[in-house]
């Protein structure tokens, strides 16, 4: 049962009550049976979810083509033709060209940097800011975990939208570019999923036997937490980590397509569609393309953590 | 359980507050109202206006001020256009209503009746498709969703409207209405209707496999009625409250929506304040949607707890 509350100016993905049937568990008989690791039942289970793995591959692939643009695109970044002016997908452009003669695949894998770049660094400082935040209101409960809560639900009540408008304008004359600012304020109001769920996990983790074997022992809290609970949430932390990647990407490319996030002469995926809105009638191959980028990405991304969460808790169901 | 209702009103109450101050903070820090009027010839001018706004106030003055006003209902001018913003939300909060009504009782007939026949049709052809469909629906982000949809349904075929929700000063629930009500409903509501058909998939399938459903198929009461009688109705009681935990994201997709179909509801009035730092108007619309948002939660809560008896709250 989600009890979380959904507050802000953008809606949170609905990635997480979603998940694929976990794949049959086919008993397998070994001649000799032989004790497997954790790693190894884990890396059995991920590779049966085809999906996840196809999803990994395309992900990888995708990260490989955007950021070695410079060597994939068939053309230099922001080379025009004037003369050629917008074109539909042909042999010498595979996905057209826009209104100043651009190739569109090659200013797709460029603007894909800054899109991967937003969602990948995002989903890495919420996963970490939030399980730091989660783990802390777990393990020490009583007033630091009200505190901390009530902290997480201050973020979950301010709308994103107004949040970016006010730094990108606070921090437009600063030394920091608006990728940094948007990758810290998004991260800024990321993190409180991932806080609640570890909360949750640290809640039951630090009853259990091994914990006060390790306290009995003498270990100090940051170790009790770091060595041994936050190791047994690792399951939950890597899906939502992949959960909050496809978040991110949404979310900045909303953001860019409203005039919040990425501003030209800078392109993401988002803001490419929102130069491609209002030409619908002759250009629409600049409307489908960014978008497809964005949904295939996301999709991978889910189906990843779909594969993630599979493999680390088989008796999932739903 | 009417403690705890109590209990969470009051510790949201501080939450909201010392939001809405920072927020507050934040948007006097970054816009100047009277930033136009710093070109004018009479230097006076701008000083004059600036007294008038109380903008050479502490922020903390400025801000009770404002909470002042906004517990007795007056939400203050609107520093772009003057006018109260109270009168703007009202006016906003019809095409609003309209959009997020709609949609939700539409999402919820599609969600139930697209999740229980996956979970009875479990692995048929059909529940592949919608399964791939909510991975789409999902996956897409809905303001893409919203252009594809004008450009088949306005540019292509012209079935459908996507400029406000009446042409010119047209009224009323007509033909015209519902092909201007279409695509924006749609484009709100692709995310939550996906997430809401799986979710009412696995509850239902979870109520399927439950041991009353077996009783009473193996005591001989026909499929269909085990199926809409015993299974539909406890199934929907989970599914209910994701309705109402949902419900408030659908307040963030306004955002969106509205500025794509151009309807000039509470969205578009939250995006054209927040372009221009008009701080009582966006003071206004957080604070609306925080108490609808806390509302809803609280309601789900309680639903749950109503709908099945075994729940207890503390």
């Amino acid at each position: 049962m989600r009890t979380e509350d959904k507050i802000g100016g953008v809606p949170a993905p609905f990635g997480s009550p979603v998940a694929v049937e976990p794949m049959s568990m086919l008993p397998t008989f070994e001649t000799e049976p032989t004790p497997r690791s954790q790693w190894q039942l884990f890396r059995r289970r991920f590779l049966r979810h085809r999906l996840a793995v196809i999803g990994a591959v395309v992900l990888i692939l995708l990260i490989v083509l955007c950021f070695g643009a410079t060597y994939f695109a068939p053309y230099p970044k922001n080379h025009q033709d004037l003369l050629l002016g917008p074109t539909s997908p042909s042999r010498e452009h595979l996905m057209g060209t826009d209104q100043l003669g651009r190739d569109t695949l090659t200013e797709i894998l460029y603007a894909g940097q800054i899109s991967l770049k937003i969602g990948l660094a995002v989903a890495l400082l919420s996963t970490v800011g939030g399980t730091i935040v989660g783990a802390a209101a777990g393990y020490f409960g009583r007033i630091t975990d009200q505190l901390l809560m009530r902290f997480t639900d201050l973020f979950l009540v301010v709308p994103a939208i107004a949040v970016l408008a006010v730094a990108l304008k606070y921090f437009s004359s600063s030394a920091f570019d608006q990728t940094t600012v948007i990758i810290f304020v998004l991260a800024g109001l990321g993190w409180m999923y991932i806080a609640r769920v570890v909360r949750g996990q640290v809640l039951s983790l630090k009853e259990k036997e091994f914990v006060e074997a390790a306290r009995a022992a003498g270990g100090s809290s940051p170790r009790i937490i770091f060595r041994h609970i936050l190791p047994n949430c690792i399951g939950p932390i890597l899906v939502n980590a992949t959960l909050s990647i496809a978040a991110a990407i949404v979310t900045e490319s909303t953001l860019s397509f409203l005039g919040f996030g990425v501003q030209p002469p800078t392109t993401s995926w988002g803001n490419m569609l929102a130069s491609a809105e209002g030409n619908y009638n002759q250009n629409t191959h600049l409307l489908y393309f960014p978008g497809l980028m964005i949904l295939l990405t996301v999709l991978c991304v889910n189906f990843l953590g779909d594969g993630l969460r599979d493999a680390f808790d088989p008796q999932h169901k739903h | 359980m009417l403690t705890y209702a109590i209990r969470r009103v009051l510790y949201s109450i501080p939450v909201v507050l010392i939001a809405s101050f920072l927020l507050f903070w934040g948007v006097r820090e970054t816009f100047d109202p009277t930033a136009r009027l710093a070109a004018s010839k009479d230097p006076q001018v701008q000083v004059r206006e600036r007294q008038r706004l109380g903008l050479d106030d502490s922020i903390f003055v400025q801000y009770t001020e404002w909470l002042k006003g906004a517990v007795h209902g007056d939400f203050g001018q609107s520093s772009a256009s003057r006018e109260d913003v109270s009168t703007m939300i009202s006016s906003a909060m019809g095409n609003t209503l309209q959009l997020i009504i709609i949609g939700a009782v539409v999402s919820a007939a599609i969600a139930i009746g697209v999740g229980v026949y996956s979970a009875v049709r479990q692995y048929s052809k059909l529940d592949y498709l919608f399964t791939g469909l909510s991975y789409i629906g999902i996956a897409m982000p809905p303001f893409w969703f919203g252009l594809l949809l004008i450009e088949f349904f306005v540019v292509q075929n012209r079935w459908f409207l996507s400029v406000g929700l009446h042409t010119g000063d047209g009224s009323g629930f007509n033909l015209d209405y519902l092909r201007h009500l279409a695509l924006p409903v749609a484009t709100l509501c692709v995310q939550i209707v996906a997430s809401w058909s799986r979710y009412q998939r696995a509850s239902m399938l979870d109520a399927l496999g439950a041991d009353y459903v077996r009783t009473a198929r193996a005591k001989g009461v026909p499929r269909r009625k085990v199926i809409f009688k015993h299974a539909l109705r406890n199934s929907l009681i989970p599914f209910v409250t994701v309705v109402a935990l949902d419900f408030g994201a659908l307040f963030g997709g306004l955002i969106i929506t509205e500025n794509i179909f151009a309807i000039g509801g509470m969205g578009r009035l939250f995006y054209n304040a927040i372009l221009v730092g008009d701080v009582y108007v966006v003071e206004a619309w957080m604070v609306i949607v925080a108490v609808i948002i806390i509302f809803f939660n609280l309601l789900a809560d309680l639903l749950y707890g109503v709908l099945d008896p075994r729940i207890r709250l503390s």
